[in-house]
């Protein structure tokens, strides 16, 4: 009791970390405890080896984590928060983001995404994962909330988004729309002619069937939801370091599988993070990583030994997460549709939505497998508005045939060149390493529900609100390939 | 020493504010409150000395003492029908309401009501003004059900923000009259969702600070509602964006 009345007269900032100077301890506080260290060594111990062995290392990781998360965008935000908030009790587990792109310039899920959200999918874990995302957006200040901080705005478009089907793809939209309602989410089917009355500027040509979501779908600023995040999990007491993961060091032991081959697990024990812009690394000892690199993650799963091995089998199998270049174009069009815009996705596969007040508007589309540019830069590509986007665009909405291009940027997607669907869960051979990747372009909207299933499964051993075990690894090795047919 | 004393007596005192909110709750829900009792001193006698996670947990609770004053009433519901329990959502909240063919009902000085309108079981609720009330999003449960509602005021209503619009559309059917005036969370992407509203024929939009451009959103929001009386920004208040909206025009010309 008194010992406690002590530790309240020691202060905030220290009461709610413990004595530990590493978590969450400003860089200026460490400082200041060096010096007063180094003083104390200089007067009970003069002499000069002392003092060399005594340098800063603030900027370094710590040698020890319980939870290594490669990657600081929104899929290792969101395990963090989620470690951190599911933990049994308060400062259970340490955990490190490694983030080599701190100021996001190349990310695809946050900073250049169109920030889109909608649950009309055709798989029903990711129709829940997309309503506990608008849920979550719902309520963010009571799960982001940090005390003496603003409050988190998201900005969130609630206009719904429109999907429209030709004839071919009718059926299969009809059939989704039934999934989508048994789930609970809002959607409602209309025909070409209730399309034409509900948005005049449409052009029905060529339209069969349509869905639109009447509630919680929409768009929203992503770099707040990046930025609150961020704020949140270092209050929560997560370490950030910017660097690059450069090597695994494991363990291996042989096993004998159910069918008498042999097989090799693995143990990552340390990696390796060299420090930005520099040749200094630091090992880091790690009872857990976390593979949230985005369309980086299969190159850190070659590190770690993912794939190496014979062909066609488990060992063998990589994980096929590459980066592709993904453009994005805003243009202004003064006649364009109006307040009440959608997000609308076409049958071509162009999509678009209102960007602001002024008649401007944002889209792009998906290039298909031929087409896909080169993504060694973030060069935008103008002539591929101009022969494949701008087409379509018009077409459906004949507004769009004065049109004028206001600018454009690039972006990567975490794309999974298997199913275009998330990788979530263990591998199952290097045993402590854990996949959150690989959602090829609607990460952003799945990535909080899928924070909180990676961190059960770390935590509990096992998913506890949404099953995403056909997302599992071994679905690639299987050859089990998931069916998502409304891919943005 | 005194300290932990403190602490605790701060916790108690809360949570007798607290008890004292539950006292209007229906019996069904009594439970509940013993529960969180026992596990906010439970948590108090685990963490008290910790400043941080007091300060959160206040600031917590009273988000969700907000959600309780918004919970729906499915054991009403059940017995009385969703017209009565509308108007009893609406009324314990300090708005008012009015039944087909019958007079406004609204709580006096003390907030009494009289219980007459439990008898309106299939009297179908035609307005409710809602203006300063603490509803949000999930308080709209109770009023969704309500089919054949043609005026709704959420003037002032400080936790109505753009979630809440984009939930107005079950009414779209019936509703006639929406007043929105002071709301500071309605934005206006909040009212891009109303052209679901189609039989609007009245919106109030007038005094909304978190709308970026007013005058420029009023015409905006009546080009999306053709049909509709939209009460704005004043006319001055759209004569000093009129210069901005011809720049915007101008700068971007128009190419085939």
């Amino acid at each position: 009791m008194f010992r406690r009345v002590l530790q309240l007269g020691l202060g905030p900032g220290l009461l709610t970390r413990g004595l530990s100077t590493r978590r969450g301890v400003s860089t200026l506080d460490w400082d200041a405890k060096v010096s007063e260290f180094k003083k104390k060594i200089e007067c009970i111990l003069p002499g000069k080896p002392w003092e060399t062995q005594l340098y800063d290392t603030s900027h370094l990781p710590p040698e020890q984590s319980d939870v290594v998360i490669i990657g600081g965008g929104i899929f290792g935000l969101s395990v963090a928060f989620w470690l951190k908030k599911l933990e049994k009790k308060q400062d259970a587990i340490r955990v490190l983001v490694v983030d080599q792109d701190h100021t996001y310039s190349q990310a695809s899920s946050a900073g250049l995404s169109v920030g889109g959200i909608w649950q009309q999918f055709s798989m029903p874990e990711n129709v829940r994962l997309s309503l506990f995302s608008v849920e979550f957006l719902r309520n963010i200040n009571e799960y982001l909330a940090v005390v003496d901080a603003p409050p988190v705005d998201l900005r969130f478009n609630p206009s719904g988004c429109l999907l429209l089907a030709s004839e071919k793809d009718a059926a299969a939209l009809e059939n989704n729309v039934k999934i989508q309602r048994q789930e609970g989410a809002k959607v409602c089917l209309m025909s070409p002619e209730q399309l034409q009355n509900k948005f005049p500027w449409v052009n029905t040509e060529g339209v069969a069937l349509a869905s639109y979501g009447m509630e919680n779908e929409g768009w929203f600023d992503a770099w707040s939801l990046l930025q609150g995040l961020r704020r949140k999990v270092r209050s929560m007491g997560v370490l950030f370091c910017q660097g690059e993961v450069t090597r695994f060091i494991t363990s291996s032991s042989c096993v004998e599988g159910p069918n008498g081959e042999e097989m090799v697990l693995k143990r990552i024990h340390k990696l390796h993070v060299k420090m930005d812009k520099s040749l200094e690394y630091q090992p880091v000892e790690c009872a857990i990583v976390i593979n949230a690199a985005g369309a980086w993650s299969g190159h850190i799963a070659k590190l770690a030994g993912i794939g190496k091995g014979p062909p066609g089998t488990l060992q063998g199998t990589k994980l096929p997460v590459e980066p592709r270049k993904r453009y994005v174009y805003l243009w202004h069009c003064p006649q364009g549709p109006g307040l009440e815009t959608p997000l609308v996705a076409d049958t071509s596969g162009v999509y678009f939505r209102r960007e602001g007040l002024g008649s401007n508007y944002l889209g792009g589309c998906s290039p298909t497998e031929e087409e896909e540019p080169d993504p060694a830069n973030l060069e935008v590509d103008h002539d591929f508005f101009q022969n494949k986007v701008w087409p379509h665009l018009a077409q459906r909405v004949p507004a769009f045939q004065t049109l004028k291009v206001q600018s454009a940027w690039a972006g990567y997607y975490d794309y999974n060149t298997f199913d275009q669907n998330g990788v979530v869960g263990p591998h199952p051979l290097v045993v402590n390493m854990y996949f959150a990747t690989g959602f090829s372009g609607h990460g952003l909207q799945h990535a909080l529900g899928v924070g909180r299933a990676v961190a059960e499964v770390v935590l509990e051993g096992e998913f506890k609100t949404i099953n995403m075990s056909p997302f599992l690894f071994t679905r690639f090795y299987l050859e089990d390939k998931l069916q998502e047919y409304n891919i943005l | 020493m005194a300290a932990p004393w403190a602490f605790l007596r701060l916790g108690i005192r809360e949570w007798n504010g607290g008890t004292r909110s539950i006292h209007g709750m229906s019996e069904s829900v009594a439970p509940g409150g013993n529960q969180k009792r026992r596990t906010l001193l439970q948590y108090l006698g685990d963490h008290f000395y910790d400043i941080q996670a007091l300060r959160e947990f206040l600031l917590l609770r009273q988000m969700l003492k907000l959600n309780r004053k918004n919970r729906s009433f499915i054991g009403i519901n059940e017995k009385y029908g969703p017209y009565v329990t509308g108007a009893l959502f609406i009324l314990k909240l300090g708005g008012a309401v009015k039944f087909q063919d019958k007079e406004w009902i609204r709580p006096n000085e003390r907030g009494r009501f009289s219980a007459d309108f439990l008898a309106f079981r299939e009297v179908p609720v035609e307005a409710v003004d809602a203006s300063g009330c603490a509803i949000n999003y999930l308080g709209l449960d109770n009023l969704l059900a309500l089919k054949e509602l043609q005026s709704l005021s959420l003037q002032r209503c400080p936790n109505v923000d753009d979630w809440c619009l984009s939930r107005l559309y079950p009414l779209a059917g019936s509703l006639q009259e929406l007043l929105l005036a002071g709301c500071p969370r309605v934005s206006e992407r909040g009212l891009a969702c109303l052209h679901h509203l189609q039989n609007l024929r009245r919106l109030d939009i007038s005094d909304l600070p978190a709308v970026s451009h007013p005058g420029l959103t009023h015409i905006l929001v009546e080009e999306m509602l053709p049909h509709c009386e939209v009460l704005g920004a004043d006319w001055a208040q759209g004569l000093k964006l009129g210069p901005e909206q011809q720049p915007q025009d101008t700068s971007s010309p128009v190419s085939a």
